[in-house]
């Protein structure tokens, strides 16, 4: 299919209106994003917030109730065949069969994409996600960690152009996820992008992009700055002793949006600066605490937009 | 006090009253709960028990009456005539066809649309007025003793009545012609002959069935079903894909039957081995298309069983194998010709006992295409290509 080969727009994902829902209920409601070609775009949200939705509308695995869009150039509607040709779906739950070996099942992807040499290909990517000498283990004893790196295995196995990621990570120590996450910026600087669904903030500022879902609406989407910028929220950093007391005080108070500890320290944010600034004059002079003036974390601004989220769609 | 007790006080590990029946009764309210939940086996639960009693106690009739019988008239008399009403008074007969040669006859037995052949000879009347005593024949497809053996003892009373209407001649001891009867195919009623062709077909569907029914939703509740489908594969390619190993199964388990039938019952195989391999294995692929249409509709396992069991319980008692398929109601004829079963074992049972070839078996041939290719087409329609 020479359409195919020559088929790299600049722009890898690009829908707009995306709604779906199940059972009446809405659970993405008019998304539109773009993901340009390369880059690693991360998903960001709250359980049931539509993820997975999406992800799964993107690669026709549910037909969008309406808005359209292309996926590496094909509607997503009508193209959904060519679509999984070249897209590596690598889904929530492992979903490689457990009673077949490693081997076996990353033979078996090969096949069903009709590659050429399935087994020198499954060879090959055994030594590139270091499963060499659990070739013949079955899946379903892996630890998962393992099934973790079988899976990405086996979703990159047919040269995908698109990588569909969702919540990789869960579950899995920090040095796989490291590794993991190593292995993703070496596939996305190979020209691959890369769309991955997560909670975990470190990972979202491993992102060249993020966008933030929440009840089915994108709040926020750019680059990590971009977001924190966006979200116009000032906070303090407070450190000092019984911060457990400041807590309990702020609370409710006028201008406070949100305080939260990170470990020894405390973040305080508001929206509205003015106002934040009025309430916690009255603490600055206490010698307990210090009082710095910071930027807030991508957390503070997801937790933030959630809340917003919460009384605008609930 | 020990560190440990202070941190678990002996109170919270100390059994529980009625542990026992409490644990057990959760376990009850949980299970009743997912029972409740699964409205279709729920529903299947009421409906396999009623619907099957219904079913089998109206169509099952172990003295089965009016049984097609084919007649071979090479003389038109009136003693010819009262004989053929004589016979269907008994209720046993049916004359459902009128041949013109005996090859015709005996096509019509071997593959099984009638059950008895009547002739009445050229010259029959003359010879019974003569005193020649000539012979009426009668010949039956025996396969089946239950079918047939009541319908040949009918025969015996048969003459006397006959002739008290049309010939006042002789005295009774003195019969005037004789009604010879010919059991074909398995003249000593031996029903293992009959028996052991069935159930190659019956053991093949319960198996066939089971293997595939449970295919597509063993991937949905194992959870790969959503990868599958993230791949570029088509219904078609998964349904062979799931089908192909179970037909080389399915033949293995077929020439097991056969090959412990033959040897060890001592059935014998008078037609084509061949033409009994290739339509075995048109069986087999037709219930495995059917089993496969299942688990396309069912949403669990527990469904995909009990459907399969709802099939195979008509099948056994509709097709022919257990009770004489001629002597059911016409509605429960119909129904059971929608059964492959049905159509195997008249196959099966043809080719092994009488020797019938292809040109015998071109209606359950088809038959069996024609329902494997029903069930591959609701499959593959019914197979949802989303997770919508």
């Amino acid at each position: 299919m020479s359409t195919v080969a020559n088929h790299t727009p600049e722009i890898a994902i690009d829908v707009h209106g995306l709604t779906k829902s199940f059972g009446g209920r809405e659970v993405v409601h008019d998304l539109s994003m773009q993901v340009r070609r390369g880059t690693i775009y991360g998903f960001l949200g709250p359980n049931g917030s539509g993820k997975t939705t999406t992800i799964r509308m993107l690669c026709g695995l549910l037909t969008p109730d309406s808005g359209n869009g292309t996926c590496l150039g094909y509607d997503i509607r009508r193209d959904a065949d060519r679509i999984k040709r070249l897209v590596g779906y690598m889904t929530q739950r492992f979903s490689l069969y457990q009673d077949l070996s490693v081997r076996e099942n990353l033979e078996f992807v090969a096949r069903l994409y009709g590659m050429p040499d399935a087994r020198s290909a499954a060879r090959e990517m055994i030594g590139r996600i270091g499963l060499r000498g659990r070739e013949e283990q079955l899946a379903g004893n892996l630890s998962g960690g393992w099934k973790q790196r079988l899976a990405l295995g086996a979703c990159t196995l047919p040269n995908p152009k698109l990588l569909l990621l969702d919540e990789p990570t869960a579950g899995v120590d920090p040095k796989a996820r490291r590794d993991f996450w190593n292995e993703i910026h070496a596939l996305a600087a190979e020209g691959l992008t890369v769309l991955v669904s997560t909670h975990y903030m470190d990972e979202a500022e491993r992102c060249h992009e993020i966008a933030y879902i929440a009840y089915g609406h994108l709040l926020a989407h750019g680059t990590v700055e971009e977001v924190i910028a966006g979200s116009a929220l000032s906070t303090y950093t407070v450190t000092g002793d019984d911060l457990n007391v400041l807590t309990a005080e702020l609370a409710g108070k006028g201008g406070i949006d949100m305080v939260a500890p990170f470990g020894t320290s405390l973040h305080v944010s508001g929206r509205d600066k003015a106002a934040l600034d009025t309430t916690v004059a009255s603490y600055r002079d206490d010698p307990r605490w210090h009082w710095q003036d910071s930027e807030p974390s991508l957390e503070d601004v997801f937790i933030d937009l959630m809340g917003r989220a919460r009384d605008n769609f609930q | 006090m020990s560190a440990i007790e202070a941190i678990h006080p002996a109170v919270e590990t100390r059994e529980p009253a009625f542990g026992f029946w409490r644990r057990s009764y959760a376990m009850l309210v949980k299970e009743f709960i997912q029972l409740r939940r699964d409205r279709v086996s729920f529903a299947m639960i009421v409906m396999i028990p009623v619907m099957q009693l219904l079913l089998f106690g109206y169509a099952i009739n172990t003295t089965p009456r009016h049984l097609p019988t084919a007649v071979l008239i090479q003389e038109d008399s009136d003693l010819g005539r009262s004989i053929l009403k004589a016979m269907e008074n008994t209720a046993y007969f049916r004359f459902s066809r009128e041949v013109h040669d005996v090859a015709e006859f005996d096509d019509l037995l071997k593959s099984g649309k009638v059950l008895f052949g009547v002739e009445i000879p050229r010259g029959f009347e003359r010879a019974v007025r003569r005193g020649d005593k000539p012979a009426l024949l009668v010949a039956a497809d025996a396969t089946d003793p239950i079918a047939s053996s009541a319908a040949l003892g009918a025969l015996g009373a048969l003459v006397q009545t006959a002739l008290e209407h049309d010939l006042h001649v002789g005295d009774p001891p003195d019969m005037p012609f004789e009604i010879r009867t010919h059991a074909r195919y398995n003249p000593a009623a031996e029903s293992r002959l009959n028996i052991v062709p069935g159930l190659v077909g019956t053991i093949l569907t319960m198996t066939m069935l089971i293997f595939t029914a449970l295919s597509v939703t063993r991937e949905i509740e194992r959870g790969t079903m959503e990868s599958l489908l993230s791949m570029p594969i088509k219904p078609v390619e998964v349904m062979f894909g799931k089908i192909i190993p179970y037909v080389i199964v399915g033949f293995i388990q077929a020439s097991l039957i056969v090959g412990i039938g033959v040897l060890l019952f001592g059935v014998p195989i008078l037609g084509s081995v061949l033409l009994l391999a290739a339509l075995t294995t048109l069986f087999i692929t037709t219930n495995l298309s059917i089993g496969y249409t299942f688990s396309t509709i069912v949403q669990n396992q527990l469904q995909a069983m009990q459907l399969s069991m709802m099939f195979f319980l008509p099948s056994i008692l509709l097709s022919g194998f257990m009770f004489p398929f001629a002597g059911m109601p016409l509605w429960a004829q119909y129904l059971g010709e929608g059964l492959p079963l049905t159509h195997y074992v008249r196959i099966v049972r043809a080719i092994m006992l009488k020797g019938a070839g292809l040109a015998n078996l071109q209606y359950d041939t088809i038959a069996l295409i024609v329902l494997m290719l029903v069930a591959m087409t609701i499959a593959v329609t019914r197979f949802r290509r989303t997770l919508d």
